[in-house]
């Protein structure tokens, strides 16, 4: 993964360098031309998304020859709309639960990452491997007798529900176990030698030199927690619209007003932009993550 | 600890260790035992009984849960929509993503541009790239415009709502009536669903695929040039061996991903709609536990998936032990 992380230098060339024939050079265009084609692809939806959020709902619903993408008569209002609705508490609620999870996942896997990579202790390998082994474990498996234990516990229809169960997750130990394996013992050994405990080496040596990986937990913790919908959507149904998340407040306003087309995709543009600016940002890290941990379902 | 050598036998220090290690993951163990290892063995438990969250009561009902579902045909419906879905995506995208790779390994122009275009409808959240799908599938949506544009037919009825299988329709051409349910093939409507999620996908298989190639010395390609090999057998005889490994890897979290589906199947086409052809296996623990409150039932759906799930996983860790890579 580090070598992901770290841009590799061939990056950008080709198998074979050198002189190109014609024929090679023809292959380049065709290659390029389906790289555009493709990337138009994967844009297009989004572009439609976003014109769409600023057209009146008639227009709309059906698109005009010659005149389907720019809006005729550009309006706001399916974000006076939007902002009507609980949206303002929704993306309020998206923030909230997102910092718990940094914050929680910053702390706790951290912490047991350097455990594990740093500290022998009695069991040290076999838990290691128990919490490996749950990164197999998909969320639908587990989620009903999760919901009964929130519901036990009382949580159900809380933020807690939200965000409790996910203050430590198995792939966020095993990245910080991997980063705390790759630096150098030495600086520790050399605080030991002068009597500092443990806990004085993690909060004063370990921690700072952290800082690039808890960087990268920080954003996988974000992702995960503002797109996160199957357990959200099951833990929070119950209750009032004031707790929802926006992908739980979208899906839940396409299921009450399933064409209002400017307003859903003024909620899409909305949920979409602040994970699209943490994109632009953090790149290198979103595609390291992507790298390592694979595909969403 | 004897077993490590390499260390002086320090008494405190090493029980210091023994107690601090066990402090450090303490908080990340307690949440993990809670919210995961107990749910792990929970829904077992749950499965083997009648399991109502309104009831109190909660009757043993050992393997009549697995029984059931054997005979439910609700059961057999999404175990074959799930397994036509994973068909139709995984070879699918990944076969793409490979092939964008290979395209993309060469010195083009806006590199950066390209990577972020294909990277983005992965980080974007399931929910929204719904929406989107549900406005481009529909009846005077985009995609029927295109398809009207360039002198093609759209299907009737529009994507979503359409429950023809497509194999279906196709042996109904050739004059072949009376198809099994089997034979129809997914949906149209599942169809849409599947096309939408390799479209998510292949951007981001793209990406470790370029990875993967990157990672392959330029020297090997040189040696094979000199010893006369043509670009096609560097192809088939470096460039596939060597990321094998990658697409085994990328080929099991493929399925992994795609058995679970749900978020989809809940905006897109709610209750497996039309004529129950979108209904998954996820979506089906979904409809039993939470809809029909038999969480006994539901769980035992859940197992199901979680074991074909595990199978998938080990045959993919046989295959590499086979084919030799690591």
């Amino acid at each position: 993964m580090a070598s992901i992380l770290k841009r590799g230098p061939r990056a950008g060339e080709g198998p074979v360098g050198g002189a190109r024939s014609p024929g090679e050079r023809t292959v380049e265009i065709v290659a390029f031309a389906v790289l555009v084609f493709v990337a138009l692809l994967m844009f297009v939806p989004f572009a439609f998304s976003v014109a769409t959020s600023f057209k009146t709902s008639p227009e709309a619903a059906q698109l005009s020859l010659g005149n389907m993408f720019w809006p005729r008569e550009p309006t706001l209002a399916a974000y006076e709309t939007a902002f009507d609705s609980n949206i303002t508490r929704w993306f309020f609620n998206s923030i909230l639960v997102a910092l718990i999870w940094i914050a929680g996942r910053a702390i706790m896997d951290t912490m047991a990452g350097y455990a594990f990579a740093k500290i022998e202790f009695p069991g040290r390998k076999f838990l290691f491997l128990l919490i490996l082994g749950t990164m197999m474990v998909p969320g639908i498996v587990t989620v009903i007798p999760k919901f009964i234990l929130l519901r036990d516990l009382n949580l159900l229809d809380s933020y807690g529900a939200l965000t409790v169960p996910f203050l430590a997750d198995a792939f966020g130990i095993f990245l910080m176990k991997q980063f705390f394996e790759s630096i150098p013992r030495d600086l520790e050994e050399a605080a030991r030698m002068d009597g500092a405990s443990r806990y004085q080496i993690f909060r004063q040596i370990v921690l700072p030199n952290a800082i690039p990986a808890i960087t990268a937990l920080t954003i996988f913790s974000f992702q995960g927690s503002w797109n996160a919908f199957l357990e959200p959507v099951i833990f929070i149904s119950g209750g009032s619209t004031d707790l929802y998340t926006l992908p739980v407040g979208l899906a839940n306003f396409r299921a009450q007003f399933n064409t209002n087309w400017p307003v859903l995709m003024a909620i899409a543009v909305i949920t979409t932009i602040p994970m699209a600016i943490f994109f632009v940002i953090f790149q290198r890290y979103f595609i390291a993550s992507n790298v390592a941990s694979g595909i969403k379902g | 600890m004897a077993g490590f050598p390499s260390r002086k036998a320090r008494g405190p220090a090493e029980a210091e260790d023994a107690l601090a290690g066990w402090v450090f993951i303490a908080p990340a163990l307690i949440v993990l035992s809670v919210f995961i290892f107990w749910p792990i063995a929970q829904v077992f438990w749950v499965s083997l009984h009648e399991w109502s969250v309104i009831e109190p009561e909660r009757p043993w009902r050992g393997l009549a849960n697995y029984r059931e579902l054997f005979q439910d045909p609700d059961f057999e419906i999404a175990l074959r929509n799930t397994i036509w879905f994973s068909l139709g995506v995984v070879p699918v995208q990944t076969f793409l993503g490979v092939l964008l790779a290979v395209l993309a390994n060469r010195a083009i122009p806006g590199k950066a541009f390209f990577r972020t275009a294909f990277y983005f409808p992965s980080i974007s959240s399931s929910v929204v790239i719904s929406v989107i799908f549900i406005w481009l599938y529909q009846q005077n949506g985009l995609i029927n415009y295109v398809l009207r544009a360039i002198g093609f037919g759209t299907p009737q009825p529009p994507w979503l709502s359409n429950p023809k299988g497509v194999f279906q329709m196709l042996l109904e051409s050739l004059g072949v009536d009376n198809v099994t349910p089997w034979l129809a093939g997914p949906s149209v409507a599942l169809l849409s669903i599947m096309m939408m999620n390799i479209w998510t996908t292949m951007g981001s298989l793209m990406v470790i695929f370029l990875a993967g190639l990157q990672g392959i010395s330029g020297d090997v390609y040189e040696a094979a040039s000199l010893d006369g090999a043509n670009k096609r057998q560097q192809f088939f005889q470096i460039t596939i061996p060597l990321l094998r490994p990658v697409i085994f890897f990328v080929l099991t979290l493929g399925f992994i991903g795609t058995f679970q589906v749900f978020d989809q199947i809940f905006v897109m086409t709610p209750g497996g709609s039309p004529a129950k052809t979108t209904l998954t296996l996820g979506y089906l623990v979904y409809e039993e536990g939470f809809r029909g409150f038999a969480m006994g039932t539901a769980s035992a759906i859940a197992v199901v998936l979680f074991g074909i799930i595990l199978s998938i996983y080990l045959v993919q860790r046989r295959f590499i032990k086979e084919s030799g890579v690591e």
